[in-house]
């Protein structure tokens, strides 16, 4: 896989910059303290495994996996998920 | 308690459990339809409460808690569910046990409410429902291992086939179904600051500790809205959430951390899940195709395109059958009662109530068909998905397009379907716009007023007429969400978290039971009033009768009330270039447009079935001349007629549904009155202007 390249392990990027599929883990948020308490109860623990899956044909939202369920979510809450490589 | 006692006591039950977890599907199975819909006092969530019977017979009550991820209370409708569990929901008794429906394909995110619900220290048990959608995902659970872990009775159900609801109904039926062994661990810091504020709490002290962890987590706005009743209460608990941030401990977020860490070990112990293979599920590459973005859109306007086709045409048949059962009811009826005014009331007010009322049940049924086939089959998640963008350009989210969609069969289901969506801004702004989407009942006025205007025109332009009219309300409907947004239902971008279940064969079990459901709601709610209404329009239309008795049915109406209400509202629509015999529509079509064809038909006199009457009542609509013999219906009256009925809220039913969706008059009062002068400005605009411009 190439993701170690875009991606160097445990360095935090936003999960928007990672390409489809590329497995990461959560490292944490750049979100007001309600939007990320909110996708930690959807299971975004730090830690947990997360994949950007695809974005929808009009550019919003996006679809992404994390607990081996599917999750869409909007650009803009995708783009302050912190994760890093696996 | 003694025994006696409870064998008494009829048990409260309540269900909760994530959002396709299957929770309605058992809760549908256990009542079957003995269920009761209502409100919460106070807020706009559905309360659905049904009876079932436990193992020896005894009644039991099953309360259908609002389906959700967790218990975190952040607005008002949020905290129904919180204060059930707790016994504090004012007129429901607290639930004598809990039943926990998880997903078992997707236990980890599902087990998260069970944590939540087993700090709350109530005799539960957990449903591990979708055994087999598991089971054929290669996902094994021990299931003696889970029980041991969570400390309550754990149960494998495939509601969907019945299986393990016997042994579901037995559990439950017993009175000494025990509180949990044990409780989900918690960061120390928090769990101290938890038992103090719990000592300071002025409840019993087995509420005491779950209270305290419920309070410790609410944010300043939900706290905010607790401070007038306790301020002690609230005072304590910012100092604790004060104290803990200064540790560096966020009490929510640290919770949920400590809650999926827990899970994260429990699963680990019990769960194995298969490695991933190569390939992809066939859930995905279903995906690949249906959110491509060509083919994606082709599927779903293809999907769109059959649901209307069918709606509007495989309806007409038996909606034939119900229009003619009604007319030979009538004519029946009318051959051999007495002579009475009794008489009149029957043939002439309550069965063509009834009929109106009948004619939408196709249509809905074929609706809601479609709609629970695309909701059990996953797809309904993929709709929203890929409409979130266009809907979003408005300030709404994807998950008001189902409500939208559904509003255009009929805007009694849509704003039904309006439930769903979480934000309650978002969710009233969509039950705001919802009668907007020209419903079926339209089409009869549309179809007239298209033939008036242009008798001899080619079926093309006619439908790229009607396409119009659709579109005005549509774009008008967007507008108004916008400036709605801005405005009066401001709120924060709401963020979208839409779960997309794997995709599945749909159970016509459970498609047949929500279409049964919804046409059973349809018409008692909706039913009820049209009948009413029916009646009381058809008295407004029939006295006082002339002296004469051999008046003619027109002579009747223009001098019944309704024609002197016609009369009196002539001076507010003469600017839009009507007379009062178009008033006599209006005001009888403010209960249900499509009787609008109807009064036409009875102002003008011609006489004979609608259904023959439609050319006849075409031509003598074209043929009517005022006193100076210009004509009524000139090319911007018939214009601005439709552009009325498309914005105008003339559906009484509409007014009453979204009274008890929104709890309060204040919502449809004021749809009622913004709608009434957008569709006046509408027809004036077209009217005057059109004249401004030359045109007649």
């Amino acid at each position: 896989m190439n993701g170690s390249v875009l991606c160097p392990p445990a360095n935090s990027v936003s999960l928007l910059a990672l390409p489809a599929r590329q497995k990461a883990f959560v490292l944490g948020f750049d979100l007001p303290s309600e939007r990320r308490a909110r996708l930690l109860e959807m299971g975004l623990t730090t830690g947990t495994e997360i994949q950007l899956i695809r974005v929808a044909p009009l550019g919003d939202p996006v679809e992404i996996e994390v607990r081996g369920y599917r999750l869409s979510l909007r650009k803009r809450e995708a783009k302050g998920i912190r994760v890093a490589c696996l | 308690m003694s025994a006696v006692v409870t064998s008494q006591t009829v048990r409260n039950i309540a269900i909760a459990g994530n959002p396709n977890s299957g929770k309605s599907t058992i809760f549908n199975a256990l009542t079957g339809l003995r269920q009761k819909v209502g409100n919460y006092p106070g807020v706009t969530v559905e309360r659905k409460v049904g009876r079932f019977f436990g193992s020896h017979g005894e009644p039991m009550m099953l309360l259908d808690l609002p389906g959700s991820y967790s218990l975190q209370v952040r607005a008002p409708d949020e905290a129904v569910s919180r204060d059930v569990l707790l016994g504090r929901e004012e007129g429901t008794p607290q639930p004598d046990a809990v039943i926990v429906v998880v997903d078992a394909s997707n236990l980890e995110r599902n087990l998260y409410l069970v944590a939540q619900i087993l700090d709350l220290h109530l005799p539960m048990v957990v449903v591990l429902n979708m055994m087999d959608m598991a089971e054929r995902a290669r996902i094994r659970i021990d299931v003696p291992a889970l029980q041991e872990e969570l400390g309550v009775p754990v149960l494998p159900v495939v509601a969907t086939k019945g299986t393990g609801l016997v042994a579901l109904k037995q559990l439950v039926s017993r009175a000494s179904l025990a509180r949990p062994a044990k409780r989900p661990p918690m960061p120390e810091a928090i769990e101290a600051e938890v038992r103090a504020l719990a000592e300071r709490l002025p409840v019993e002290p087995a509420v005491a500790f779950p209270e305290a962890l419920l309070l410790l987590t609410l944010n300043d706005q939900a706290l905010d809205d607790l401070a007038a009743g306790n301020p002690d209460t609230v005072r304590a608990t910012l100092a604790a959430q004060e104290r803990l941030r200064a540790a560096g401990v966020d009490p929510l977020c640290a919770l949920v951390e400590a809650r999926y860490e827990w899970i994260n070990q429990v699963c680990h112990r019990t769960v194995h899940k298969p490695d991933a293979g190569p390939g992809l599920s066939l859930s995905d590459r279903m995906d690949h195709f249906l959110t491509h973005r060509i083919w994606g859109w082709v599927v779903f306007l293809g999907a769109m395109t059959l649901m209307f086709l069918s709606i509007f045409t495989l309806a007409q048949i038996p909606m034939g059958w119900i229009d003619s059962g009604m007319h030979a009811l009538g004519h029946w009826l009318s051959g051999h009662l007495p002579e009475s005014q009794l008489r009149d009331l029957i043939v002439d007010g309550a069965i063509p109530g009834v009929g109106g009322v009948l004619m939408f049940l196709p249509q809905i049924m074929i609706l809601y068909f479609f709609l629970g086939l695309l909701e059990d089959s996953g797809y309904m998640a993929r709709a929203a998905f890929l409409m979130d963008r266009v809907m979003s350009s408005v300030g709404l989210h994807g998950k008001s397009f189902i409500p939208l969609l559904s509003s255009f069969a009929c805007a009694i289901p849509g704003i039904m379907a309006a439930r769903t969506v979480e934000n309650r801004q978002d969710r009233i702004a969509t039950i705001l716009i919802a009668p907007l989407m020209s419903c079926s009942a339209r089409i009869p006025v549309y179809t007239l007023m298209i033939a008036v205007l242009l008798p001899a025109t080619s079926a093309l332009v006619k439908a790229g007429m009607m396409l119009g009219l659709y579109l005005l309300g549509i774009v008008t409907a967007f507008v108004l969400a916008w400036i709605f947004k801005k405005t009066l239902l401001k709120s924060e971008t709401s963020m979208l978290l839409l779960e997309l279940p794997p995709y599945r064969k749909p159970s016509l079990r459970s498609v047949a039971l929500c279409m049964k459901e919804r046409a059973s709601l349809f018409v008692t709610r909706a039913g009820t009033v049209i009948l009413a209404l029916s009646v009381l329009l058809w008295a407004l239309a029939t006295y006082p009768k002339p002296h004469d008795p051999n008046a003619t049915r027109a002579e009747v109406i223009s001098h019944s009330f309704a024609g002197q209400m016609g009369r009196a509202l002539e001076p507010a629509i003469r600017p839009l270039g009507y007379d009062w015999k178009i008033g006599i529509g209006l005001i009888s079509s403010f209960a249900a447009r499509e009787v609008f064809v109807g009064t036409m038909a009875i102002v003008y006199n011609v006489e004979g079935d609608m259904k023959e009457g439609t050319s006849s009542l075409r031509e003598t609509m074209r043929a009517e001349r005022r006193a100076d013999g210009t004509p009524v219906f000139t090319p911007l009256v018939c214009m601005g007629l439709m552009v009325f009925y498309v914005l105008a809220m003339q559906c009484l039913s509409t007014v009453v549904i979204v009274r008890r969706e929104t709890n309060s008059w204040r919502w449809p009062l004021f749809q009622v009155a913004l709608f009434t002068v957008l569709a006046w400005v509408g027809a004036f605009a077209v009217f005057q202007g059109g004249r401004l411009l030359g045109f007649h």
